[in-house]
Formats: C-alpha cells, sequence, structure tokens
C-alpha cells in the first residue's frame, strides 16, 4: 500500500505545510526536545515514532501550542505554518489551534450529545450563520469520520455512550469540525481493540486528502501502514526523517535499526 | 521441601492457627465499628428525643375561648371610629373589658369562684391577651359594637400547667399564680372555655418580653436569619467560585499564591467568634454600618462561609479530569470558554454541596452575630429587602441562646422549639444539596 500512494502521490518538496528548526523543549531543567529539524509536508501522513518517553508527544504538542498550558514548558527555535512562525507574539494560539487540530491518545468526548460533541468547534469559532448550516457540518463532519451511518439515530444521546473506537472517530469529527489545515493525533489508537484501530487508520489515510497529518505510534506497523513519511526520535533527538519505505527497509542510522529490529525501545 | 515437612498439607476443611487469627482480628474489628456507629446513632437519639420532647410542645399553645362584647362607649368614645382617636384606648382599657368578659362568662357557665378574686381570674389571661384584642379592634374598626368571640392567649404558667410542666405544688409556692387559680383553670377547660391547641404565631409571631414567654415567637428570628442566608449566597458563592477558578486555572504557581493557599486553609480554621470580632471593629466602628443589622451579620458570615466554598470549589475542579481541558483547547477554545462551557458543569455538583455545606454551617453560628449586637432584643420585624437588610433583627441560633437566658422556665420549652425549627431548616438544605448533585451529577 505504501510503495502504491508514494507513486500515487510523491512528496513534492515545495507542499511543506510545517517547519520547524533548531527546536529544543526544556521542562524545566530537562531537556526534552534537542535540536529538532524537520519538514511537515501538506496532504501527507507523517509519523513520529521511537521509544516511550524519547519526546515525540512533546514535539506534536508544539505543533499547536499546546504545550503553553504546561507552565514549566519552555520551547525554543523556530516553527512556522506555511511561512508563518506560530511562537510570533503576534499569534493568538487559540486561533492556532483551530487550524491545527489534535486527537488525544485516549478518546475525551465531551460529556453532551454526540451532535454537541461536533457543534462545539463550529459554535465558538462562528463558523455558522443558521441551525441548518451547522446541522449539515455536523452530518458532514460525521460522514468524513465513518461514523455517520452508526449514530445518525441518535445524535443527542451522550457522546460518553460510545464504544471506545466511536468515541475516538467522534474525536477526529469533532477536530475536523473547525476545518483545520493540520490533524495531529497522539497515539490515536492506543487505546482501541484491533477492529476499531483498523477503523481509524483507514479513516487517516482518507483524511490525506484533505489535511496534512501527524500521528505518533508506537507501533511499527502502524507507522508502516498510514504514514508516507517517517521521524525515528530516540532520547530527545529526531535520529532519522524520511520516507517510510526507505526508513523501514533501509535506515540509515544504527540507532533506527535496531529499534525497527526491536533491540531498543 | 523444608516448607511442606514444617506445614504438613492439611485439608481445606479444617483452619489453620494463622487464619483463626486474622478472622478474629477482622470480627473484632466489625465489632469495634459496630460499638462506633452505636455510640453516634444512641447520641443523635438521645440529642432528638430530648430536644422534640422538650420543644414539640412550643408549637402547641394554651388559647381562652370567650364571647367579648366590644362596647363603643369604652373602645371609641369619639363615636367616629377613627383610627388616631381610638388608639388613645390603650390596652389596659382594653384589659378592662376582656376582664369583665371573662367573669361574666365565667358566671353564665355557672363555674364556681370562690377564693378567687376578680383579679386572679383576670390572671388566667396572658398580658398579651389585650394587646391581641386591641390590634383586632384596631385592624377592622368596624367590629365595634359587635359581639366577637375572642381568642386569646392563657398566661404562660396556666400553659405550663396543662403540659405538665406547672403542677399544684409548684403553684402553691409561685408568686405568679396559685392552686385555686390552676383549679379554675381545669374547669374552664372542661367547659371547653380554655383549649390548647397549634399557635402559629410561634413560627411567624415576635419574640415577647421576659414576662409574656406564651407569645414569644421567631418570626423575627427566621427573618433575619433568612435575610443574612440571602447576603451571604449573593457574595459567598460568586466571590468564592470566581476566586477558586482564578487560583485554579490562572494563578502562576509561585510563592505568593502558595501564601495564599496556606491562608485560606487556615482560614477556614480560625474560630468563628474572630470574624465577629472583626465585623464588630470593620463593619460596625469603621464603615459605620448599624448594629444588630442582616447586612453586616450576612457580611460576616459571608467572610466566614468563604474558605468553605473556595477549598470545596477548588477541590471539585481539580476532579475534572485534565482530558477534558485538553479536549476544548484542543479544537481552539480559549481558556475561560474550556472553563465555562465544560469544566465548571462537571464541577458544578461539588461547588453546590460545599456551598450549601457552607451555608447550613453559617445558619448555625452564632458567636460572631452576638459581637454584632443581633443578640439584641428585637420586636420589630425588619422591612423587605433592601432596605430591611440594614434594620435590626435577631436570628434563629441567637434566638436559641436568648431564650435559654431568661429566667421563665417556660422558655426552655421555646428554646427548645427554636431548635426544631433550625434543625429542619439544616435538613431542608442538606436535603437540597443531595438533589442538586443527583441533578447535576454527569458521568464520563
Ligand atoms: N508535563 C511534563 N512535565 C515534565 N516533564 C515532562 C512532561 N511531559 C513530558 N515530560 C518529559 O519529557 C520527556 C518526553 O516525554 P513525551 O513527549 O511524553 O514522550 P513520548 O510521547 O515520546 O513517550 C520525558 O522524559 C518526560 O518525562
Ligand atoms: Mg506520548
Amino acid at each position: 500500500m505504501n510503495d502504491m500512494t508514494l507513486t500515487e502521490k510523491p512528496v513534492n518538496a515545495s507542499d511543506i505545510k510545517i517547519t520547524a528548526r533548531n527546536v529544543q523543549v526544556y521542562y524545566g531543567t530537562t531537556h526534552a526536545i534537542k535540536d529538532v529539524d524537520v519538514d511537515i509536508p501538506d496532504r501527507t501522513v507523517t509519523a513520529f515514532i521511537g521509544p516511550s518517553g524519547c519526546g515525540k508527544s512533546t514535539f506534536l504538542r508544539c505543533l499547536n501550542r499546546m504545550n503553553d498550558t504546561i507552565s514549566i514548558c519552555r520551547v525554543t527555535g523556530n516553527i512556522a505554518l506555511d511561512g508563518q512562525d506560530i511562537y510570533d507574539k503576534r499569534v493568538d494560539p487559540v486561533q492556532l489551534r483551530a487550524k491545527v487540530g489534535m486527537v488525544f491518545q485516549k478518546p475525551n468526548p465531551f460529556p453532551k450529545s454526540i451532535y454537541d460533541n461536533v457543534a462545539y468547534g463550529p459554535k465558538i469559532h462562528g463558523m455558522t450563520r443558521s441551525r441548518a448550516e451547522l446541522d449539515e457540518v455536523v452530518e458532514g463532519c460525521l460522514r468524513r469520520a465513518a461514523l455517520w451511518n452508526e449514530v445518525k439515530d441518535r445524535l443527542h444521546a451522550p457522546g460518553t455512550g460510545l464504544s471506545g473506537g466511536q468515541q475516538q472517530r467522534l474525536c477526529i469529527a469533532r477536530a475536523i469540525a473547525t476545518s483545520p489545515e493540520v490533524l495531529l493525533m497522539d497515539e490515536p489508537c492506543s487505546a482501541l481493540d484491533p477492529i476499531a484501530t483498523a477503523q481509524v487508520e483507514e479513516l487517516i489515510d482518507e483524511l490525506r486528502s484533505q489535511f496534512s497529518v501527524v500521528i505518533v505510534t508506537h507501533s511499527m506497523q502502524q507507522a508502516a501502514r498510514v504514514s508516507q513519511r517517517t521521524a525515528f526520535f530516540h532520547l530527545g533527538n529526531l535520529v532519522e526523517y524520511g520516507e517510510t519505505g526507505h526508513i523501514f527497509t533501509n535506515p540509515s542510522d544504527p540507532r533506527t535499526e535496531s529499534y525497527i529490529t526491536g533491540r531498543i525501545g | 521441601m523444608t516448607l511442606s515437612s514444617t506445614n504438613p498439607p492439611k485439608s481445606l476443611f479444617a483452619v489453620d492457627a494463622r487464619t483463626r487469627k486474622r478472622n478474629a482480628a477482622e470480627a473484632r474489628f466489625r465489632l469495634y465499628g459496630l460499638i462506633a456507629v452505636g455510640i453516634g446513632v444512641l447520641a443523635l437519639i438521645v440529642l432528638l428525643t430530648s430536644v422534640l420532647g422538650n420543644g414539640l410542645g412550643a408549637f402547641r399553645q394554651t388559647f381562652l375561648q370567650l364571647p367579648i362584647a366590644l362596647d363603643a362607649a369604652k373602645l371609641d368614645p369619639s363615636g367616629n371610629r377613627d383610627g388616631e382617636a381610638m388608639k388613645k384606648v390603650t390596652t389596659i382599657g382594653y384589659g378592662k373589658v376582656i376582664q369583665t368578659a371573662l367573669i361574666a362568662e365565667i358566671s353564665q357557665r355557672g363555674i364556681a369562684t370562690e377564693g378567687v378574686s376578680a383579679k386572679d381570674i383576670f390572671g388566667l389571661v396572658s398580658k398579651e391577651a389585650p394587646a391581641q384584642l386591641r390590634d383586632q379592634v384596631l385592624a377592622n374598626p368596624g367590629l365595634i359594637g359587635q359581639t366577637i368571640t375572642f381568642k386569646g392567649l392563657a398566661n404562660g404558667r396556666v400553659d405550663g400547667f396543662f403540659k405538665g410542666r406547672v403542677s399544684m405544688e409548684s403553684a402553691a409556692l409561685d408568686s405568679n399564680i396559685s392552686p385555686a387559680q390552676l383549679v379554675l383553670a381545669q374547669q374552664m377547660r372542661d367547659a371547653g372555655m380554655i383549649s390548647v391547641s397549634f399557635n402559629p404565631a410561634f413560627i411567624f409571631g415576635s419574640d415577647a418580653s421576659e414576662l409574656r414567654p406564651e407569645s414569644a415567637g421567631l418570626g423575627v428570628a427566621i427573618l433575619g436569619s433568612a435575610y443574612m442566608m440571602l447576603i451571604v449566597l449573593a457574595l459567598a458563592l460568586p466571590i468564592g467560585v470566581a476566586a477558586s477558578i482564578y487560583l485554579e486555572e490562572f494563578a502562576p504557581q509561585n510563592k505568593w499564591t502558595d501564601l495564599i493557599e496556606v491562608n485560606i486553609s487556615n482560614l477556614a480554621a480560625v474560630p468563628s467568634i474572630v470574624f465577629g470580632i472583626l465585623g464588630l471593629a470593620v463593619f460596625i466602628n469603621f464603615m459605620g454600618l448599624p448594629q444588630s443589622a442582616p447586612i453586616v451579620g450576612g457580611l460576616v458570615l459571608t467572610l466566614m462561609t468563604l474558605p468553605t466554598i473556595i477549598i470545596s470549589t477548588r477541590a471539585s475542579l481539580k476532579s475534572v479530569p485534565p482530558s477534558i481541558r485538553d479536549a476544548a483547547l484542543g479544537i481552539g477554545a480559549s481558556k475561560l470558554q474550556s472553563i465555562f462551557h465544560h469544566v465548571l458543569p462537571l464541577a458544578m455538583p461539588g461547588i453546590l454541596t460545599g456551598t450549601i455545606i457552607g451555608l447550613a454551617q453559617a445558619l448555625g453560628e452564632t458567636a460572631p452575630l452576638l459581637l454584632i449586637g443581633m443578640v439584641a432584643f428585637v420586636r420589630e420585624y425588619p422591612g423587605a429587602p433592601p432596605d430591611g437588610f440594614f434594620e435590626p433583627a435577631s436570628a434563629l441560633p441567637v434566638q436559641v441562646y436568648n431564650f435559654t437566658q431568661r429566667a421563665d422556665p417556660a422558655f426552655v420549652e421555646r428554646a427548645s422549639g427554636a431548635i426544631i425549627v433550625l434543625l429542619v431548616f439544616l435538613v431542608v438544605m442538606n436535603t437540597i444539596a443531595i438533589i442538586l448533585r443527583r441533578r447535576f451529577e454527569r458521568r464520563w
């Protein structure tokens, strides 16, 4: 599948969505991300892999400034979305997060109805003018999240009453409802069973047509299945970054190779 | 191998020494627990029986019932039913009317009155009764000239006699009542002139002087307490919730916020009388607010309740899972939006429970109110809010204290009755807390 998609849609270097240069992240005195440079292309799934605690989540959270909510966390360096520095003083992180949506490890729907979960983003951003328009957005997002058929008869039932996999797809629907350009996913399948995982992976592959997707995963198989580009992190360093097929078949760094072959991790 | 040789395999049905010891320890612990619970329940039962036994009588009162001809010549000498002119007739005048009517009714019913003087017969009537009749007539001057059936309070000693508090022996030693009077009262009761019935005036009426316990009521105290609770709710809830949200969600973690945090916890443990001194110094002496007024009581109780509300609100904000905040922030909600749309609704049950527990504490608080003058004897109802907040009032727990300070044993009954009213309010508030909790509680 990978090879096919890669030939189908070659990564175009001019189509870079996010560029990160010289990024350092500190938690207090802990240096969690060291000197990371990375270019994340548009309309592509980029996977971050690496052993637990190597800083994948930390780096992902830099991309929508979720690290701002952690008081001891300090980010330096340069991260630009479409060429604009997202850590610039003039940037309101709230506005940024509408453009760079996020899906979390544990499904976290609001304890509200399915409809309200999806409608919340468009509502607070004033994206719709009428109830009918909102209904349309909600339906569209639930369809794109491959959830519509399962929930269309109980839109006003609580979102927390769904199964784990359905909850995670609801969270994805909620994230795409604000029409983001980038979708960040932090181990979105780690709390799901294999069938739900397969559904979400399929969905991620479809989302690629509209968004730049960045997914953190601890499963190398998953990275191989869904991503076109893979970045391997180790102890806060970005060790290797390139086309997924290449990283998995022909890693250039010995650390990558040991991780892929299961010797570290 | 060594293990099995020292511990030869035994049947599952035989309990070994270790297990027996463990089971015995568990049984002992259960027994201690039962004893502890038993002591608690026993104390509660003793308290309730004592309070109910002493206090239920306060809700029933002895009344005299007799026809009274309201003679225009005596009650409205000017003859034109003019309110101002009628006010010139004092309670003494009305007392004479009652006395005459009472003696006439007794002799008409053929009740023997040997050895009881006219003054003693009138002594069966409460000193409050003439005022009751006067109020009735002034409220409705058209009654003058008619014969009405007047239901007036009987004297506290007579009331005590029918409730078992006063006996012939105690009456013999009592300058306020004689056994002969009690015999007469019993005959009047048999004749249907005296009856014991429910007394709404105990709940709605105002306090009365030392000399007429039979007419003392809780109306002013209940109103004063209600006003103070309103003030506490209106001030402590918004201030407490806003402070908690700021401290929990916005404040930076530094030594200043640590200091504030420690101080709030300490404040919750400060003896309430200290708040009373503060209220006296700041609100009355410095700000010049009136003494005995619900506004001052309400402000003092607000200060007292704030730490309770802040602590419970912060605890319930903390217990909202961080994933909910992340979810909201992750789709571009502002911090305030994530708090007001998602965190606060989830924290609501805890906040409301804390608030109502704080209010219940404030409702029962006595010491600080004594210091700000709410212990004063107040007969006039405070007006409607907001003016009423600045007029003298009493408060339920202070009223209990007041009643217990008075010499007449009839006030013991009143005090217990007031405690019952206070307990009913507390039970109602706690029930509301439970209902709100159930309503707002959501699973996630
Ligand atoms: N909130 C935090 N406070 C302090 N240290 C943190 C925090 N979050 C993560 N870290 C540290 O940063 C490093 C990277 O963590 P993380 O990005 O969560 O790793 P990964 O997602 O790759 O497992 C770890 O050493 C972790 O202990
Ligand atoms: Mg992680």
